[in-house]
């Protein structure tokens, strides 16, 4: 702080309370939307206070989904979006750090090549490329599958470059006093160069779990069987039913355990995942 | 970029790259490949025959009303998002950096919108702004305001704004803390003594020096907005009423997915990777000169 100005401290907090309050007004709706019962969320003017129901909506949601007798119990969307997000995540992370390993300590031929053949992933993202993708994967058998979900969305160009900038930063003396030892490649792999990356694979993966849990095209594409159904694509068709009868408590629920896990990723783990951001640039 | 100790040739960096080059060649160079190749061809609603056309999905492209709106629409929608986004995260940034306590309290409570995925974000406000039930529109209609963004094109639009710039907020204001939070003291101090008060010297210090990081954020907000707000634009208006809000990424998925028109949708998929490729070169031209203050 440069000078002491009491009033400009005062609007600078009091201009943050309202940022606050404006970002988490939209929450602080569903959630209340979620602790009040059908009859209730059908009378104008809708409520800003909690209700009662909270359990008994968290109970209906979670094991007997929305939309009647049919419809998919919200625990196994969770668990599907909860596999999908840890395949991508975990998937990216361990080809990336094999290819950035590969590029930055081994001599072969072809090496640049590979390099900008990973490069060029990035100017494909899966919005652009969606149905020649669908058709390939409906091809290979991957529909409706965990892997058709994920597999198409693992290489990852970002990842990459950050470990191949963190390997770079792993002084020479490292891998020479290494093989002096008598390591092998894998060897300094697994020893050294993992455990000397630890914190910028936990910051990449809480970005990437949060990127594994928020997709939604595809997956949308891919899946035609309820029982791979993830949760935020759940809440998409959930709105599509609420043209006829809203069910806005138990959709409102709904959406409140679909933000949960990635925005407790975030809350709990905030420095890597400033750490994450930033390194990644995206 | 290779280590000066570095291990020989032989069979296992291959290996090490196998599935990434694997995973690359199969999902990404092949279909996009593909999607080069189908910008090409016109097929009958069958399937039945196709045709190579050259440049002909193009040319109807760019004739077609629908698809020319559709780029405008994407033009007001991604400069409209990342404007406010950026100049809202801006003043909470710039606040930020004056308040001694409670920063990291601050901040907790502004990023966690990152972690929400468009498609609920989208959920959110469409609930908000349900023209019979909705809290807003009933603040909105006391206040005499007829809102119905499901009739009402430029209402869709604004809609699918706030909840696009509502997600991105969070984005922003990290980075733009972090610039603010690495200009030097001094700087300021000298200002300072000069006489120089907070407006002043946020106008004439702070935001040249942060330049590179507006900069940088700029190409990602438009990026964001151009590919990652299908979702959004999905839950809450479907690219309706009457097209109002279809932008370029919404209608690649409708034209192919619902309209089933192949060789269209696939020429406009080869259009946005011409867009992707023109913007990733913009960003790594930056980030390469990133470091220069």
């Amino acid at each position: 702080m440069i000078e002491n100005r009491p009033l400009t401290t005062l609007i600078a907090h009091l201009v943050l309370l309202a940022g606050v309050a404006i970002v988490a007004f939209p929450i602080w709706i569903t959630f209340v939307a979620a602790t009040h019962d059908a009859v209730r969320m059908t009378q104008v003017p809708l409520p800003l206070l909690p209700g009662d129901q909270f359990f008994v909506n968290l109970k209906t949601v979670l094991f007997e989904g929305v939309g009647g007798q049919n419809a998919t119990p919200v625990w196994l969307m969770m668990t599907n979006s909860l596999i999908m997000a840890m395949m991508i995540a975990v998937g990216k992370i361990v080809i990336s750090l094999l290819s950035a390993y590969a590029i930055v300590y081994f001599r072969f031929p072809f090496r640049m090549g590979f390099f900008w053949m990973i490069f060029v992933t990035l100017m494909l993202p899966v919005e652009v490329r969606i149905f020649p993708t669908f058709k390939v994967v409906a091809d290979l058998g991957m529909l409706n599958s965990y892997w058709g979900m994920t597999v198409p969305l693992i290489a990852s160009a970002t990842a990459t470059f950050m470990f191949r900038q963190v390997f770079l930063t792993i002084p020479d003396e490292m891998l020479e006093a290494a093989r002096v030892d008598g390591a092998g490649p894998m060897r300094f792999f697994w020893d050294i160069l993992i455990p000397l990356s630890r914190t910028n694979i936990a910051a990449l993966f809480v970005i990437l779990f949060i990127y594994g849990w928020n997709q939604y095209l595809w997956p949308l594409l891919i899946t035609t069987d309820a029982d791979y159904y993830t949760v935020v694509m759940g809440i998409k068709q959930m709105l599509e039913s609420a043209e006829q009868s809203p069910d806005w408590h138990l959709i409102m629920m709904t959406a409140l355990l679909a933000m949960l896990p990635p925005v407790l990723v975030v809350l709990s783990m905030q420095k890597l995942f400033v750490k994450g951001l930033t390194e990644t640039e995206k | 970029m290779l280590k000066r100790v570095h291990f020989g040739p032989s069979i296992l960096p291959f290996l090490l790259v196998a599935p990434q080059i694997a995973i690359t060649l199969i999902f990404f160079m092949w279909p996009a490949g593909q999607a080069l190749y189908q910008s090409f061809l016109l097929e009958d609603a069958f399937g039945l025959s196709t045709e190579f056309v050259w440049f002909d999905n193009f040319k109807d492209l760019f004739a077609d009303p629908y698809y020319v709106g559709a780029f405008k629409r994407t033009a007001v929608f991604s400069v409209s998002v990342a404007a406010l986004a950026m100049l809202s995260a801006l003043l909470l940034a710039a606040m930020a950096d004056r308040v001694a306590r409670g920063l990291y309290a601050y901040r907790t409570m502004l990023i966690w919108p990152y972690a929400v995925a468009p498609v609920l974000a989208g959920a959110l406000w469409v609930f908000m702004f349900d023209p019979t039930l909705g809290i807003l529109s009933y603040v909105l209609t006391v206040m005499g305001v007829d809102w119905n963004h499901k009739l009402n094109g430029n209402q869709a639009m604004l809609l699918v704004i706030i909840a696009a710039t509502w997600k991105q907020i969070a984005y922003n204001f990290l980075f733009f803390v972090a610039a603010i939070q690495s200009i030097p003291k001094s700087l300021i101090e000298a200002a300072s003594i000069d006489g120089a008060g907070p407006w002043r010297r946020f106008l004439t210090i702070i935001l040249p020096l942060i330049t590179p990081t507006t900069f940088f954020l700029l190409v990602v907000n438009i990026v964001y907005a151009f590919f990652d707000t299908f979702g959004i634009i999905h839950a809450i208006t479907q690219g309706g009423p009457n097209k109002a809000t279809e932008i370029l990424v919404y209608k690649v998925w409708y034209d192919g997915a619902v309209a089933l028109d192949l060789g269209s949708s696939a020429a406009q998929s080869v259009i946005l990777m011409a867009i992707v490729i023109f913007m990733t070169v913009i960003q790594f031209r930056y980030i390469e000169r990133k470091v220069e203050y």
